[in-house]
C-alpha cells in the first residue's frame, strides 16, 4: 500500500488523472459511434508527428536551461530547410532527408545564437525564450515574403513572390516515411510504421547520446552547476551544446510532421508550437528540470490521445464543441501544475 | 568618472527607450502621414491604453516582474461589460455597472492568481504566462457554454443563436465611448478626452499615495528583498497576493476603458493581446523588470502606438508590402520584450559579477559598486 503511494505521488495526480480520462474516452468511444480502430491509428499518427518535438524539450531541460518556449527557432531552421528542399525539386525520401540536412545548418547557427543569449541570462531562460520564439517568428515572417524563392509551388501566384502561407508538400514528399512499411488492417486502420521507427531511432540516438561523455556532463551541469564546474565542465559550452541539440531537434520534429500532415505551414502557424510538445513531456512526468525518454514517450502518447479523442467521443457525446475548451484548460494545467512544484530553481 | 564612462552607462540603462526612438522617427516620414493625424490618433490612445499599463506598476514594485496575468483582470472586465450589454445599460451607467461586476470577479482571479505565483517564486513571469492561458481556457467555457444556460442572458442580441454563448463579436453601441465623449475638449483640430484623462491622473494619484502608505512601503521591502522583509516581519505571501490583486483589479478598470474606446470587441480574443501590449509598452517606456515608474508608462505608450499607427504605411511605401509593415510591428513588439528582459538578467549578473569582484578587493569592482545603489 505506502509503495502504490509513493508511486502515485511520483507520477503525480495530473498525470493519473489524464490517464484515466483517456482510457475512459477510449471505453466510451463505441458507445457514441466514434469507430476505435481509426481512432489508435489516428493517436499513433499524431504521436509520430509530435515526438520529435517532445524529444527536443529534453537536452535542455537535462541541461538546467528548463523549458525550451523557444523551440519555435527550430521550427523556423526546419521551416527553412523544407522550402529550401521543395525549391530544389527534391522528391520521396530524398526530398525528406535533404530537408532535415539543408535545415541542419540553420539550426545549428540559430540554435548557436540562441544558446549564446541564453548564456547570458541565466535564471530567466523560460520568459525570454519564450519572447526570443516569438521575436524570431515574426522577423522571419518579414523573410518568407521577401526571401527569392520561385518554385510556383510555393509563391503566391499572381505576385510571383513571396511564398504561401500553406505550401503542400504532395508531389514532394507526402508521407514518406509514414507510407514506409505501413501496416493497413482493414479500411480504417493503418500503423504508421516508418514516422514511428524513424522516432524510435531518434529517441535511441538521444539515449545513446545522454550516456556518452558529452550528455553526462550535460546531466551534471543541469543538476549541479557549481558541481560541474568544479570537475572541470565548461557550463556555458554544456548548455549551448544543449540548445543546438534542442534546436536541431526542432527542425527534424517539423519536417517529420509536415511529411505527415502534408502542408508546410508558415508565417505565424510555429508560434504556439512550443506550448503543445511543453504540455506533452510534461504530462509524460518530467518536471522543469529532469526529463527522460520514458517521459517523452509517455507524454507525447498521453497528449496525442487526448488531442485526437476528445473532440471526436466528446463532441459526439455531448454534441457540442467543447473539445477545443478541454485541450486549453488540460494542456495550460499540466505546465502550471510543473511550474508551480516546490523544486529547485536553476541559477 | 570620465563623460564617455557615463554617456555609456545612459545609453545601457536606457538603451530600449533610445533604440526604439530611433526607428519610430526613422518610420515617420515614410509612412506619409500628418503629424496632425499621429498626434491626434496617439492622444486617443493614451486615454485608451495608459490605465491598462498603469496597472502594472504595483507587482513590479512588489519585485514579482511584469503581470501577465493582468489578462485575468481584463477577462473580469470583460464578464462585467457583457453582462452590462445584458441588461441594456448605457452610457456611463453601462460602464459603472460593467464595473461593479467586474471588481468582485477580478478579487477573485488576482487572489487565484497571487496564490499560484506565491508557489512558484522565482518564474513568476513565465508562470503567470501560463495561468492566463489557463483561465482564457476557463473564461470560455463560461462565456461559450455556461452563459444562456447557467447564467441567465435574456438579450438576445448578444446571444448565439444556438440559445446558449455569446456572439463571438458583441457590438458595445450603448457604451461606446461615452467615458471619451463625457467633457471631450476640442483644441485646435484636437479632441481630448478629458474624463478619460482625469480617470488615468486618478489612478496616478493613487499609486503615488499608495506607495507612501504601510502597504507600499511593504511592497517594496519585499519587492528589495523576500528573506530581509521576512525578517522585518512584513507578511511577505500576503503582500504579494495584494498587490497582483490590485493590479488585476486596475486591469480590470483598464480593460472596460480600453474597450469602450473600441466600441466593440472581439468575446473570445480581445483579451490575447491586452497583456503583450501593456507590457511592450512599458519596457518601451524604459522600465525594466525591477523598475519602473509613472513616466515610463506614459512614454512607453506614445512611443509604442506611434510606431503601431505609422508601421504598416512605412512597410507599404518602403516595401510595396502592409504585411511587412505589420510583421515588422509584431516583431519590434515580442522582440522589445525579450531585448529587456535580457538586458535586465544580463546587468544583473554583471551586477553579482562585479561584487564578487569587489569582494577579491578588485579596485574596479569597489569602485563601482556604491554608484549601483537601489535605484529611487
Amino acid at each position: 500500500m505506502r509503495k502504490l503511494k509513493t508511486m502515485v505521488q511520483d507520477f503525480g495526480w495530473p498525470r493519473i488523472i489524464i490517464f484515466f480520462f483517456l482510457v475512459a474516452l477510449f471505453i466510451a468511444a463505441p458507445f457514441v459511434r466514434v469507430r476505435i480502430d481509426s481512432s489508435i491509428g489516428d493517436v499513433f499518427n499524431r504521436f509520430g508527428q509530435n515526438a520529435i518535438f517532445v524529444l527536443a524539450m529534453v537536452p535542455m531541460i537535462q541541461a538546467g536551461c528548463g523549458l525550451n518556449f523557444g523551440l519555435s527557432i527550430g521550427v523556423i531552421a526546419g521551416l527553412l530547410g523544407s522550402t529550401l528542399s521543395i525549391q530544389f525539386g527534391l522528391h520521396g525520401i530524398a526530398g525528406f532527408l535533404g530537408a532535415v540536412v539543408l535545415s541542419a545548418p540553420f539550426a545549428v547557427l540559430f540554435g548557436w545564437l540562441y544558446g549564446k543569449l541564453l548564456n547570458k541570462v541565466k535564471g530567466e531562460e523560460m520568459t525570454i525564450s519564450m519572447y526570443v520564439g516569438f521575436a524570431g517568428v515574426m522577423l522571419m515572417s518579414i523573410f518568407w515574403l521577401i526571401l527569392p524563392f520561385t518554385s510556383p509551388n510555393m509563391v503566391w501566384g499572381y505576385a510571383g513572390k513571396g511564398l504561401r502561407t500553406t505550401i503542400t508538400v504532395e508531389g514532394y514528399w507526402l508521407r514518406v516515411l509514414n507510407d514506409f512499411l505501413a501496416i493497413r488492417i482493414g479500411p480504417n486502420f493503418v500503423f504508421p510504421t516508418g514516422e514511428l521507427l524513424f522516432v524510435a531511432l531518434c529517441a535511441f540516438l538521444m539515449w545513446l547520446f545522454m550516456r556518452t561523455k558529452t550528455g553526462t556532463a550535460l546531466t551534471a551541469v543541469g543538476s549541479n552547476p557549481d558541481y560541474a564546474r568544479a570537475s572541470g565542465i565548461s557550463v556555458d559550452r554544456m548548455r549551448t551544446v544543449s540548445v543546438v541539440l534542442s534546436t536541431f531537434l526542432g527542425a527534424v520534429g517539423i519536417c517529420v510532421f509536415e511529411q505527415s500532415f502534408g502542408f508546410i505551414q508558415l508565417y505565424g502557424a510555429p508560434l504556439n508550437m512550443p506550448f503543445a510538445a511543453v504540455a506533452a513531456i510534461l504530462i509524460g512526468g518530467a518536471s522543469v528540470n529532469k526529463a527522460s525518454m520514458l517521459n517523452v514517450v509517455v507524454g507525447a502518447f498521453l497528449f496525442q490521445g487526448l488531442l485526437t479523442m476528445t473532440p471526436s467521443v466528446i463532441n459526439s457525446a455531448l454534441q457540442t464543441d467543447v473539445s477545443e475548451v478541454i485541450r486549453i484548460v488540460v494542456s495550460n494545467g499540466i505546465i502550471l501544475y510543473a511550474l508551480t512544484r516546490k523544486t529547485k530553481v536553476a541559477k | 568618472m570620465s563623460g564617455k564612462k557615463s554617456f555609456g552607462r545612459f545609453f545601457s540603462e536606457n538603451a530600449v527607450v533610445i533604440i526604439f526612438l530611433l526607428i519610430t522617427v526613422a518610420c515617420i516620414k515614410p509612412s506619409g502621414l500628418s503629424l496632425t493625424y499621429i498626434g491626434q490618433e496617439m492622444l486617443t490612445r493614451l486615454g485608451r491604453d495608459s490605465f491598462l499599463v498603469l496597472a502594472l506598476l504595483l507587482p513590479i514594485y512588489a519585485g514579482m516582474g511584469l503581470n501577465f496575468g493582468m489578462t485575468l483582470g481584463a477577462m473580469s472586465g470583460q464578464i462585467g461589460l457583457i453582462l452590462a450589454m445584458n441588461w441594456n445599460l448605457r452610457g456611463v451607467d453601462g460602464l459603472i455597472f460593467a464595473v461593479l461586476a467586474g471588481t468582485p470577479i477580478s478579487v477573485l482571479m488576482g487572489y487565484i492568481c497571487g496564490v499560484v505565483l506565491n508557489k512558484a517564486k522565482g518564474r513568476e513571469m513565465v508562470t503567470g504566462y501560463i495561468l492566463a492561458f489557463f483561465i482564457n481556457g476557463v473564461y470560455q467555457f463560461i462565456v461559450l457554454y455556461m452563459m444562456g444556460v447557467v447564467v441567465p442572458i435574456k438579450n438576445p442580441a448578444i446571444l448565439l443563436s444556438r440559445g446558449y454563448g455569446i456572439r463571438n463579436t458583441l457590438n458595445l453601441e450603448g457604451v461606446r465611448q461615452s467615458l471619451d465623449n463625457l467633457g471631450m475638449i476640442h483644441l485646435g483640430p484636437f479632441a481630448l478626452p478629458m474624463a478619460t484623462y482625469a480617470v488615468i491622473a486618478v489612478l496616478c494619484v493613487f499609486i503615488v499615495w499608495f506607495k507612501r502608505t504601510k502597504l507600499g512601503q511593504d511592497m517594496r521591502a519585499v519587492g528589495y528583498d523576500m528573506a530581509v522583509a521576512e525578517a522585518a516581519g512584513v507578511p511577505v505571501n500576503r503582500t504579494r497576493v495584494i498587490a497582483i490583486i490590485i493590479s488585476t483589479v486596475l486591469a480590470c478598470f483598464g480593460q472596460i476603458i480600453f474597450l469602450q474606446n473600441m466600441g466593440n470587441f472581439a468575446t473570445y480574443n480581445a483579451h490575447d493581446q491586452t497583456s503583450f501590449f501593456a507590457i511592450a509598452a512599458i519596457l518601451v517606456g524604459g522600465a525594466s523588470v525591477k523598475r519602473a515608474t509613472i513616466p515610463n508608462v506614459f512614454i512607453g505608450v506614445i512611443l509604442l502606438h506611434v510606431l503601431f499607427i505609422v508601421s504598416p504605411l512605412a512597410g507599404q511605401n518602403l516595401f510595396g508590402s502592409a504585411m511587412i509593415g505589420e510583421y515588422f510591428r509584431q516583431f519590434i513588439g515580442y522582440g522589445v520584450i525579450a531585448l529587456s528582459l535580457v538586458l535586465y538578467a544580463w546587468r544583473n549578473r554583471k551586477e553579482i559579477e562585479r561584487r564578487r569582484e569587489s569582494f577579491r578587493g578588485g579596485a574596479a569592482g569597489a569602485a563601482a559598486a556604491p554608484a549601483e545603489g537601489v535605484g529611487k
